[in-house]
């Protein structure tokens, strides 16, 4: 799949089709966009709330379907006073009409080809849900790791998806049960644990917060990848 | 466009001219956004260049560029992914006092902005002349910290964050507009917050 993708120029509608409340603060929902452009993994939309005073408030959501779905999917995580996200967690329902423009984004997309390992920091794993489930579909799981940490098992949207992938789970605040019937206990990613996933890798993709990618970056350095070949997406204040 | 069946938004202040079309208040806050990692730019290696269409070019190392006369800008700031941060005061050398010394040929138009990591960012001249951008190092009278441009960024406050560029170390003037690393992957040429230039294709 090309990496140069569409950038949509316009606002369109998109039906809330679905909406389902999940784990610790999250809520996944599931569209239909009309005139819909086919999506990159890890781009995004933006997502934008119209008032009856004409005031607006927009988000971007980066998507979690794959470009085959014929619904787009995001999760997203409600933010203490978050103006748009605690609406979608609230108000949405049903048969709701948004203003959506996208998809959005040429950079941090994963076209299929490149060998790649994803590190994702809690809400940071939506866009690699899409790398995964496309790479699962056209059978290029060989050249997508994907890693994922959050405090606990709850705060990581997706978790059972992620093992079904095969991804490698690190929480930080509870220990994590693994297939042998050990466990890893609870702690932030070692650069040992990123060695053998960075082994042969050409970019490496990190999203999450702005503590957790300056962490990240530390790691992956550690781990012999170089700095320019890691894109990163990031969000959140650093006050 | 239609309304949003409930909602109502946050409490809105009437007459508050100060925030363009779909901006919000962030306050205290400074959210970063970066697409790279955060470089660690040793102020003894780094440099700023001012060349392409000037009568001559010209390299500034850390303390040349401070031996410049200094320049403040007190205001606000937009970024494209929907913050406003109001009352900001960056300190640091008008662009104007670079391109005095360097001078500029008649055929310039557009300015074609570098950071030591690669990221790059196209502007109109006239968007960086007449006292409306800046090389700045102090945010609030401290050091600009690293994850948000330090040691020195580019200053364009008019327009969209992106356009700031961080960690600036070159800026080429040229006869034609060229697309840096967001315009290239959707992001506006110009990127007026007053006008919602967000994206390709917006007026």
């Amino acid at each position: 799949m090309n990496e140069e993708g569409p950038v949509a120029s316009s606002w369109t509608t998109g039906t809330v089709r679905e909406v389902e409340r999940v784990g610790d603060g999250f809520v996944k929902l599931r569209l239909e966009v009309e005139g819909r452009v086919e999506h990159v993994p890890g781009q995004h939309y933006v997502v934008r709330l119209r008032a009856e005073d004409g005031y607006t408030a927009q988000r971007s959501y980066s998507i979690a379907s794959d470009p085959a779905d014929p619904l787009v999917e995001i999760m997203v995580e409600c933010l203490p006073r978050g103006e748009v996200s605690s609406f979608l967690h609230e108000v949405a329902q049903i048969g709701d009409e948004f203003e959506m423009r996208g998809p959005i984004g040429r950079w941090f997309v994963w076209g299929g080809t490149t060998p790649s390992l994803c590190v994702a920091g809690g809400s940071g794993v939506v866009p690699f849900v899409s790398m995964m489930r496309y790479a699962t579909r056209t059978g290029a799981e060989p050249l997508l790791r994907v890693v994922a940490s959050a405090q606990t098992r709850d705060k990581l949207p997706y978790a059972d998806e992620l093992e079904a992938y095969g991804a490698f789970i690190a929480l930080t605040r509870e220990n994590q049960p693994l297939p042998d019937g050990t466990e890893r206990v609870a702690a932030h990613i070692y650069p040992d644990e990123l060695v053998p996933l960075a082994d042969g890798i050409e970019r490496a993709y990190v999203c999450g917060s702005v503590g957790f990618v300056s962490f990240v970056g530390r790691c992956l350095g550690e781990a012999g990848v170089r700095s320019d070949s890691v894109r990163v997406e990031q969000f959140g204040p650093t006050g | 466009m239609a309304v949003t069946r409930g909602f109502t938004g946050r409490p809105r202040r009437g007459g508050d001219d100060r925030l363009p079309p779909g901006q919000y208040d962030t306050g205290a806050g400074w959210p970063t956004l970066t697409a790279e990692l955060t470089p660690v730019v040793d102020v003894e290696q780094w440099t700023m260049t001012v060349d392409g269409l000037v009568d001559t070019p010209t390299t500034w190392d850390w303390r040349g560029v401070h031996a410049l006369p200094g320049s403040t800008y007190f205001g606000d700031i937009h970024c494209v992914t929907t913050w406003t941060k109001f009352d900001t005061t960056f300190t640091g050398v008008s662009v104007d006092t670079l391109l005095d010394v360097t001078g500029i040929k008649p055929e310039a138009t557009h300015v074609f902005a570098t950071s030591t990591t690669g990221y790059t960012t196209n502007l109109p001249l006239a968007d960086l002349t007449g006292g409306k951008a800046w090389l700045v190092w102090d945010f609030d009278g401290k050091p600009l910290t690293a994850e948000h441009g330090g040691p020195v960024r580019l200053l364009v406050p008019h327009l969209y964050f992106w356009k700031s560029a961080k960690w600036i170390t070159r800026l080429e003037l040229r006869d034609r507009d060229e697309p840096g690393f967001w315009e290239q992957n959707g992001y506006h040429d110009r990127g007026d917050p007053w006008l919602e230039q967000r994206y390709q294709g917006d007026a």
